[in-house]
């Protein structure tokens, strides 16, 4: 057994030898879906609290909203720890974005844009930060909601959601969405599509965080649940239907 | 192991050796052929619903009498089905059916290989049909849901149907999903196929005990209509059966959201067909013997 | 631990693209539904770009390589600006656009563009590109997932002279401008009733003389 490999030849090996790199073949803690609508004045988001360690529910307080810097905020499905990683790249960006200190500040556009880069960087370098991550903002009056996948592909709409609920909310998003949500009605829309969410997706929790921004500022929401319902008379005794099969 | 522990057949049981075979022949590399699927939005709810007799209503409003309730309960099953067909990302039948005839009161939708949801329904329905006329009474839902289900087992998901069974018989409404393994549920309401997660959001959102038929019809339309729209693998038309007590309504195409968004006013020519430039007939019957009276079939 | 299945650097988001040209136009259209799998992700994602003022790019494939090739394109234009004070023509963007994909030989751009534009005679003329750069000029192309539907009947109503005829011949289409936008509105409409992956809405971007025009019509949306 050679242990001790060239580090030039383990170099020319690493596209070939996944185990002697480091990179994320597979995710560890997620995350599941975001979903992100416009709304009269701004976007909201919502997203639940739980982290995923593949079928066992591990962490129970995940904060999966951030801001990012005045005028964007950011929610992520997928990798925790690329997630928290990402936030940090955010971090120096927004510093650097300061140090300028010409009294311009970074938009939701320019952040969309640069995790674009970010994440597509990164599937090029067969790295990928294993998330979807959805970015909502308000700058100048102009609203803006996109998404990020982790391989890079990009794109705006007026509501958005990852993983799971791109097949269970938007449909709901689809019939049910318009340009003229008050604040309330968007809440409502949004708690609609989480509850369904927490009805079919088995790692959804019910512990979730709600997050608003328009061009006053944003706000994060404590963490709350949201009432549901299990007690159909047909859940009651499910044999009864049919009784004389097995 | 001797000679005829090989020869002599397996008792009972099925045999699964093409199945192993194809399994060979594919890790070999070879393509099977790929079949009609359908891609599929199909769903199915239960409706109850207690309605107050007219006649106890109007006595109580013009007589003030003390209140008399006088319930009866409208009850059924509604199924409904997307009508796209798909090979692969081709849509290959625009309109096709996938609620199929299962008897009179007791209908199916089926997702998944067109010949196999074809084929399953078809051969549980003629036993249903034979056990009607050894009984001489109405098949029941639970029957056909046995028989469904012992088939799809004994195929270990091989057959590949996942159904949503309803119908309406002596003991009631019922409604059931049938997996290709053959596990089933008991279900108020169920969702199968590609499009099962976008008509499983309008079900779970919308869907409430003591819906009254037309209200039950309206859920199916829209949550079929939500896989028609946000699947790829569903589209077209929307088809509904309702089942009641002694009644069967299958409503064809009940809605038609998808009509042709462009037809160029001015058509299109094509150029004209391969001309038949010569024709020559050459009777074959003088240039060989013909010997008639030969041994006649046998009748 | 491990459930999810194996990455891949590529996803296919759909998407269909048709160009024709005409003897003093170009139309290039292509339908706006972003998909992935059998979902949806957008109905209204523009997949047509314009490259410089006289060509104009429809691609479909992986919408993220195909804005990284946009980028590219677009860096590579300001530059040719900078260095010459002139647009770049369209015969001209086209190689560079088969010589930025063959620089990706061996990691593709999973793009299947269709060029459209007039060139320094103000002909009509498009380039049709496989994904690793081969190209070729022609009078008419299709690109993408409905080009199997959509090439055929181009090839009946808009029979081109072969390539091989000496003196080489014109390719582009005998139709007018209107007649041509049509073709293409018909040519959706039928791919769409049978393709999964191409539906919702078209965009139709027309060069000719008097600059660049958009049209929009509504697609099957199921």
């Amino acid at each position: 057994m050679n242990l001790l490999v060239d580090s030039n030849q383990a170099k020319s090996n690493s596209l070939i030898s996944e185990a002697a790199s480091e990179r994320t073949l597979y995710p560890y803690v997620t995350g599941t879906s975001v979903i992100g609508i416009k709304y009269k004045d701004g976007i909201l988001m919502m997203a639940d609290m739980g982290g995923s360690y593949g079928s066992t529910l591990r962490y129970k307080s995940m904060e999966r909203l951030k801001p990012v810097g005045k005028h964007s905020l950011l929610g992520a499905s997928g990798e925790i720890s690329d997630f928290q990683e990402i936030l940090r790249y955010l971090d120096e960006l927004i510093l650097y974005d300061n140090m300028w200190d010409d009294g311009n500040s970074m938009g939701p556009k320019e952040v969309h844009n640069y995790l674009t880069r970010v994440m597509y960087n990164r599937r090029n370098k067969f790295n990928p930060l294993w998330n979807s991550l959805v970015l909502g903002g308000v700058k100048n009056g102009q609203k803006y909601l996109g998404m990020v996948s982790m391989i890079g592909v990009h794109f705006e709409d007026n509501h958005v959601a990852t993983g799971f609920g791109n097949h269970l909310a938007r449909p709901i998003l689809r019939d049910e969405w318009h340009e003229n949500l008050s604040f309330e009605d968007g809440v409502r829309l949004l708690e609609k599509c989480m509850r369904v969410l927490l009805y079919r997706d088995r790692s959804a929790v019910n512990k979730l965080q709600i997050a608003k921004i328009t061009e006053e500022g944003m706000t994060i929401s404590q963490p709350y649940a949201l009432k549901t319902s299990w007690n159909l008379a047909a859940f009651q005794n499910p044999t009864a239907g049919a009784e004389g099969s097995w | 192991m001797g000679k005829a522990a090989v020869d002599v057949p397996m008792k009972g049981g099925f045999s699964f050796d093409h199945y192993r075979r194809n399994e060979m022949l594919s890790n070999k590399g070879l393509k099977p052929p790929s079949f009609l699927k359908t891609g599929t939005t199909i769903v199915g709810l239960i409706f109850q619903v207690r309605i107050l007799g007219i006649y106890s209503y109007l006595r109580r409003c013009l007589f003030n009498s003390p209140l008399m309730f006088a319930f009866y309960v409208q009850d059924g099953v509604i199924l409904g089905a997307d009508t796209r067909a798909t090979e692969g990302p081709i849509v290959a039948d625009k309109n096709c059916e996938k609620i199929h005839y299962m008897a009179p009161n007791i209908y199916c939708c089926g997702a998944g290989t067109a010949a196999d949801t074809e084929a399953v329904t078809d051969m549980v329905s003629s036993q249903l049909q034979l056990h009607r006329y050894h009984t001489s009474r109405e098949s029941r839902v639970v029957t056909a849901l046995s028989l469904l289900k012992s088939h799809l087992f004994s195929y270990q998901g091989h057959v590949s149907a996942a159904l949503v069974l309803g119908g309406v018989d002596v003991t009631g409404p019922h409604l059931h999903t049938i997996y290709p393994h053959g596990s089933t549920d008991t279900l108020p309401f169920a969702t199968m196929g590609s499009g099962s997660l976008a008509a499983m959001a309008v079900f779970e959102s919308k869907y409430r005990e003591g819906l009254a038929r037309d209200e039950g019809i309206k859920l199916v339309t829209e949550a079929i209509c939500s896989g028609i729209f946000n699947d790829l693998g569903s589209g077209s038309n929307v088809d509904v059966c309702v089942i009641t007590k002694g009644q069967t309504e299958y409503l064809r195409n009940l809605q038609t959201p998808n009509p042709r968004t462009y037809v160029n006013e001015r058509g299109y020519s094509f150029s004209k067909k391969t001309e038949v430039l010569s024709t020559k007939i050459t009777p074959l019957k003088e240039l060989v013997e013909v010997i008639e009276g030969g041994d006649a079939m046998e009748e | 631990m491990k459930q999810q299945a194996n990455w891949s650097p590529y996803d296919n988001n759909g998407g269909t693209c048709v160009a024709i040209a005409g003897a003093d136009y170009c139309v290039v259209a292509s339908d706006t539904r972003m998909s992935t799998g059998y979902s949806i992700l957008t109905r209204d994602y523009s997949k047509i770009c314009q490259l410089a003022e006289k060509s104009v790019m429809a691609s479909s494939g992986f919408q993220a390589d195909v804005r990284a090739l946009q980028k590219v394109l677009a860096a590579r234009h300001a530059i040719y600006q900078h260095q010459h004070n002139k647009q770049m023509s369209c015969p001209a963007m086209a190689q560079l656009l088969s010589n930025t994909l063959y620089y990706k030989r061996f990691f593709p751009y999973y793009a299947f563009n269709v060029l459209g534009g007039l060139d320094s005679e103000g002909k009509g003329c498009v380039f049709t590109y496989d994904a690793v750069g081969s190209y070729e000029r022609v009078g008419y192309s299709s690109q993408g997932s409905g080009s199997t539907l959509i090439m055929p009947f181009l090839d009946n109503q808009l029979k081109s002279p072969s390539p091989l005829l000496l003196p080489a011949q014109d390719a582009v289409t005998p139709l007018s401008e209107s007649e041509a936008i049509d073709l293409v509105k018909t040519c959706f409409a039928s791919a769409t009733e049978r393709d999964i992956y191409t539906g919702d809405k078209l965009e139709i971007v027309v060069l000719n003389v008097s600059g660049i025009r958009r049209e929009y019509m509504e697609l099957r949306k199921d």
